[in-house]
């Protein structure tokens, strides 16, 4: 049967192998996929090249978001559209509004990064995030290596997985 | 493990003759500043004066003269008679006191922040904690200075030191801090000496003092024996440190801070006074440390320790702004006139005025934006940047809690203030460099230092 994508699964048990295996192979041009571990790896994201993941930059906006809209709303309700008199303070004073903002803000930045991360992580409703292997969401780290992204071939990969302390090699197909 | 062992050395700062002559020079500057500001402060003192009464009236024959005069002149006469010295002179008191307290809470930070350390069984800190124990070396010199300023001029900063607000037949009997004299006098009779007032500074001073020498003691026996022994004796006694500091800091700000306005309080006052402290001297170890590692030493500090510190530095100032906000907001709503006199005596008045709005864009603002992306913690330009605009911002925060409740309408930032807080700056940074020059700077046996060195975030 034909399949759209071809990886070479590599298992490892150790994170410090697999560190300096990620550093190895990509070092003599082997172009990973995506590494999956149980628990963060310190050292994994500098190994694999990562660029700083831009996630803060979208809270900071939705945060903004949060502040404009949350004084904008009090403002608008309680100067303009239905002032109300609360213990003869001007109708849009700023410190009242303060801690709405505060929450809101802090409310839009944390939903809005939350929702972003699982958005990018393919991990949205109805999105099926590949799984390379399930043991590494217990105790295995797991490295893919996209065929098509490398010129060398099944075998050739597979050896040099092995040679860089991969417990075992596999093959998935999607 | 291998990587530890040949990355730890012993390590010794020295106190360079130059270092030391750019200090004297930081000094002298101070001093001369100080001067001119002194003579600028006399001089239009005397204008000042020329409207109602000469200065010299002023300074000599405060009570008796001036109360026969009309109402005006009573009220006057009434603010001159409790506030007895000359502008420039209670100028200077003021701001003695005002970097006393200022310098006091980075010394005594150096001592907290390695108490935290220890009790809070930190591992990545083990490289960096000898600068702020060197910063704790402030705190007998403070207390010193404390107790000086406060025989010499705390007639005219502590309003509730005069007799006749205690005496019920007195025209300046004042109901309220009778009510509250016991804090100040007890057991002796309200208007007499202050026993519990000096008490408690004396014994504050003395047991964050004592705990600073047994801190001390066990950091530095760690580097001659190397036993682990001495990390637990330093974390017990950085524990009931803590228990203490907890009580005490609050009281001492309430004793050395808030009782300038005698009538005014907020129950919030000390962690208010805590949290601007903190956050300064959190900035100090960091420059500290960015000055130290610059100068060569330290070389297995690397960004993620100044990671860490940053991170401190900006959690820690909107923490103070939520302390700020906390105490504003409710008086703001509460609107009982008691309260709110001070906020409005700090946001009508200059320089008060400017100072108030400044504070919040020196303190929250500019450490909120320029600390938010994680590369403006990790390198030091930036986070230097940040650190001098947090002290200098704190140091106008203090000036706003201690100078409108002495001075009233004649308060600046002049000459006078900057020069003296220079010479504060000049003989702080003598004492901890100083101090750091003495013992070894980097705690070779502590039992976390590997956990240090591959401090990774």
């Amino acid at each position: 049967m034909e399949h759209d994508k071809n990886f070479v699964v590599g298992i490892f048990d150790d994170e410090d192998v697999l560190v300096h295996a990620v550093e190895n192979v990509r070092e003599k041009g082997l172009r990973i996929h995506e590494v999956y571990s149980p628990f963060p790896v310190h050292g994994l994201d500098e190994a694999l090249g990562y660029r700083r993941t831009r996630l803060p930059i979208a809270a900071f906006m939705f945060g903004l978001t949060g502040t404009c809209l949350a004084l904008f709303t009090q403002i608008w309700m309680l100067g303009y559209d239905w002032p109300m008199d609360i213990g003869g303070k001007n109708h849009a004073s700023l410190p009242p509004f303060i801690p709405v903002t505060f929450e809101f803000t802090v409310l839009l930045s944390a939903f809005g990064m939350v929702i972003t991360f699982l958005i990018v992580s393919n991990m949205k409703p109805y999105g099926w995030p590949r799984q390379f292997d399930l043991r590494s969401t217990d105790d295995k780290h797991v490295m893919a290596v996209d065929l098509a992204d490398n010129k060398l071939s099944k075998e050739e990969i597979s050896r040099m997985l092995k040679d860089q302390g991969a417990s075992e090699v596999n093959e998935k197909n999607f | 493990m291998h990587h530890a062992t040949t990355t730890i050395a012993d390590e010794n700062y020295i106190f360079k003759p130059e270092t030391k002559r750019k200090i004297f020079i930081l000094a002298a500057v101070g001093l001369l500043l100080f001067v001119f500001g002194v003579f600028q402060a006399m001089r239009s003192g005397d204008h000042e004066g020329s409207h109602e009464h000469a200065s010299t009236e002023i300074s000599k024959s405060l009570t008796a003269s001036l109360a026969s005069q009309d109402t005006h002149e009573v009220e006057k006469a009434s603010a001159e008679t409790h506030h007895g010295s000359p502008v420039w002179l209670k100028r200077i008191y003021t701001s003695l006191w005002q970097n006393s307290i200022f310098f006091l809470g980075i010394g005594i930070i150096g001592l907290f922040f390695v108490a935290v350390q220890y009790a809070a069984q930190v591992g990545w800190s083990a490289s960096i904690k000898r600068i702020p124990l060197a910063m704790g070396s402030w705190i007998p010199l403070a207390g010193i200075i404390m107790l000086v300023v406060w025989i010499v001029g705390g007639g005219d900063i502590f309003h509730w030191l005069h007799k006749d607000l205690y005496d019920p037949t007195s025209q300046q009997y004042d109901k309220i801090i009778d009510g509250k004299g016991g804090f100040f006098y007890w057991p002796l009779a309200h208007g007499s000496f202050p026993i519990f007032f000096i008490l408690r500074l004396v014994v504050f001073f003395g047991l964050w003092y004592l705990f600073f020498v047994w801190i001390k003691r066990e950091m530095l026996a760690e580097d001659e024996d190397g036993a682990v022994t001495h990390w637990y004796s330093a974390r017990k006694f950085s524990a009931i440190f803590l228990v203490i500091f907890a009580v005490s800091s609050s009281v001492a700000a309430w004793d050395w801070v808030m009782s300038i306005d005698t009538h005014w309080y907020s129950t919030l006052f000390g962690w208010y006074v805590f949290a601007s402290w903190w956050v300064t001297g959190l900035s100090v170890i960091t420059i500290f440390l960015i000055y130290i590692k610059e100068a060569g030493y330290l070389k297995m500090v690397n960004a993620n320790h100044i990671h860490d510190l940053g991170k401190f530095i900006f959690a820690f100032s909107i923490f103070w702004t939520y302390i700020w906000f906390g105490q504003f907001l409710l008086i703001y709503y509460a609107n009982i006139p008691e309260e709110t006199v001070y906020f409005v005596s700090q946001m009508k008045n200059q320089p008060y005025k400017w100072i108030f709005y400044t504070n919040l864009i020196l303190n929250f603002v500019l450490p909120f934006l320029l600390l938010m992306t994680r590369d403006a913690k990790r390198f030091n330009s930036t986070l230097k940047l940040v650190c001098v605009i947090v002290i200098i911002g704190h140091w106008f925060d203090f000036y706003n809690m201690i100078t409108p409740g002495i001075m009233k309408n004649n308060g600046g930032v002049g000459f006078l203030e900057i020069g003296l807080s220079l010479i504060f700056v000049a003989v702080f940074i003598y004492v901890t460099l100083n101090s750091l020059s003495k013992a070894r700077l980097i705690a070779t046996h502590h039992p976390m230092m590997d956990e240090s060195l591959h401090h990774n975030i």
